[in-house]
């Protein structure tokens, strides 16, 4: 080839290197220069200015809040169990940890499991969906019709059938988290490049080998979408099924907690079991974005940063 | 197919190379399911090694033909061969073609080696053969030291060269182009045009290019075949007589002034009648 710029091994351009290219186009013109840039930007302890406002900006406006609000309660001597202020709230959170925390365990394991049986379920079904048309055509309706009924409303029935409450606040949960991984990773099996589909067929390749090396590579960045909304929905599933099941006992989950806490009028505890149920969504929402940024960023437009 | 024409030089008519085509296509046509008929009546014989252009204005069929010596939709009249094939075990002949997209058609999620690769590991080829054979197809069109970038940090032109690296790493016999650097500036599109000649110089297939360049294709082929449109049928069977290696200096030349006004007047008339 009669290229003239000189290559470096690195596939990532440096400063160095930038300036190097854009010399050489400017010479020939050749198309190396026409390589997208990536983004180099200051620091401050390890991130970007933007990441930094990206925290700070919320940060201050929670702090506001807060201190509006604990300024009001004292003002107004609003009683505890009425509206405790946050600093009661945290406190409560502190000194009842300890069964808290196991119940918080509880509604955790309930959610995580719940989610597996999500990926697990819908993954398999939506390749199955994909593979064939009639089975799509006689069981996704019944897929629907799972998502549109209210959870609350069958929870109960399922708490009659199922003995064991774990295993029916865990079935509630999975109804409710399987279906938006189910249609997003079909969309994503279905919206491989058509041209890529010709490719594969060009080489022969089999049902299998085109599912393996395209589709389902294709369809990693809708699964992963649809992830995210399961995670938060099968946390909703769990605290929803153990509102319905009301049970107490040692195995509780936050739901519970909060139901005792309300008939009981602690309701600074029942506010501390709130926190926990927020903040444990933001935790596995948090967390499986960070799973899909980690699968994604070499390769996804969702992953990427350009200076435009 | 209209009777080869008489031309002066520098564009003659093509002449039949000595031996059998590697593909022959007689009368194949093509009508799609809701009754649009994309093509009729295309006789092409290709021959071993030429460098052949399908030229002719937006919807005239020319990718259709192509898709179809791919084997990528079947004919729904006459009858494509591949006298100089081997059989495969149902007694279909093996095409042994590469394909090259109107875009680069890669993986994003694959590197450059790993998208290279592809077509060896769909026909099995262990992985360390796959991935030897596929960096040096990526150092035949200059890529050597970008084999672990990912699509996304590659530019346009360096994607096409990965695209081009892909169709002729299992060493086609023949290699199908379907307005490849359509979407190029003009200078990577220069550039990439001598490296596709450079390559076929070297590796001696024979080369379909499917553009609506009239000029791209006068300093490519050695033939160019003229296409027009509703339906879409062969209209004229030129010869550029040009010797190669072409260079930046016979684009300026007179001779290739000349050829490329002889071919514009011949698509031309194909576009009226």
């Amino acid at each position: 080839m009669t290229d003239t710029v000189a290559r470096p091994s690195a596939a990532r351009p440096s400063p160095a290197r930038l300036s190097q290219a854009q010399t050489a186009a400017a010479a020939n013109g050749t198309d190396e220069a026409a390589r997208p840039v990536a983004v180099v930007e200051k620091r401050w302890l390890g991130l970007t200015v933007e990441t930094w406002q990206k925290i700070l900006a919320p940060l201050a406006i929670g702090v506001i809040v807060l201190g509006l609000w604990e300024f009001i309660v004292r003002q107004a001597g609003i009683p505890h169990y009425i509206l405790p202020g946050p600093l009661l709230i945290f406190r409560t959170l502190i000194s009842d940890w300890g069964t808290l925390s196991g119940s918080l365990w509880i509604t955790l394991q309930i959610t995580g499991l719940a989610l597996l049986a999500a990926v697990l379920v819908g993954g398999l079904l939506s390749i199955l969906f994909t593979q064939s048309k009639w089975l799509e055509l006689s069981l996704f309706p019944y897929a629907i019709i799972l998502q549109v009924t209210p959870i609350v409303a069958i929870a109960p029935l399922i708490i009659i059938w199922v003995n064991d409450t774990l295993l029916s606040l865990l079935i509630c949960a999975w109804i409710v988290a399987f279906f938006p991984i189910l249609s997003n990773t079909i969309l994503g099996l279905n919206s491989a490049d058509h041209n890529l589909v010709n490719l594969f067929q060009l080489y022969g390749a089999s049902r299998w080998q085109t599912l393996i090396y395209l589709r389902l590579p294709a369809a990693l960045p809708y699964f992963l979408g649809g992830l995210r909304i399961s995670g938060g929905l099968a946390l909703i599933g769990a605290v929803v099924a153990e509102f319905v099941a009301g049970s107490g006992g040692t195995a509780s989950g936050l739901a519970f907690r909060i139901l005792e806490a309300g008939y009981q009028l602690k309701i600074p505890r029942m506010f501390a079991a709130l926190v926990m149920v927020s903040m444990s969504g933001i935790a596995i929402f948090l967390v499986l974005s960070f799973i899909s940024h980690l699968l994604l960023r070499r390769w996804h437009e969702s992953a990427m940063r350009r200076e435009n | 197919m209209t009777a080869p024409a008489s031309l002066t030089i520098p564009v003659e008519v093509a002449r039949s190379t000595a031996g059998r085509p590697v593909v022959e296509l007689r009368g194949v046509g093509k009508r799609y399911s809701n009754g649009t008929l994309a093509v009729a009546g295309v006789d092409l014989d290709l021959h071993g090694g030429e460098f052949a252009s399908l030229l002719g204005p937006s919807g005239c069929g020319k990718s259709t033909v192509l898709r179809m010596i791919a084997g990528l939709g079947e004919p729904s009249a006459g009858r494509i061969d591949w006298p100089r094939a081997q059989h495969d075990g149902r007694g279909q002949p093996v095409r042994d073609v590469g394909f090259v997209f109107q875009e680069p058609t890669l993986m994003p999620w694959a590197t450059a080696l790993q998208n290279v690769m592809l077509p060896l590991r769909l026909e099995k080829v262990a992985s360390r053969e796959a991935a030897d054979r596929a960096a040096a197809a990526l150092q035949s069109v200059g890529l050597d030291s970008f084999l672990r970038a990912y699509p996304r940090e590659l530019s346009g032109g360096m994607k096409m060269r990965v695209s081009i690296a892909r169709a002729l790493v299992t060493e086609p016999r023949i290699l199908l182009l379907d307005e490849p650097f359509a979407a190029l500036d003009e200078i990577t599109r220069h550039k990439l045009n001598d490296d596709l000649l450079g390559l076929w110089a070297k590796a001696g297939f024979t080369v379909l290019f499917v553009t609506h360049s009239v000029f791209e294709s006068v300093y490519l082929s050695q033939r160019i075949v003229v296409m027009a449109a509703r339906p879409g049928r062969i209209v004229a069977d030129l010869g550029i007589d040009a010797a190669f290696p072409r260079d930046a200096a016979f684009r300026t030349s007179v001779e290739y002034a000349e050829a490329c006004k002889i071919v514009s007047a011949r698509l031309a008339a194909a576009i009226v009648s």
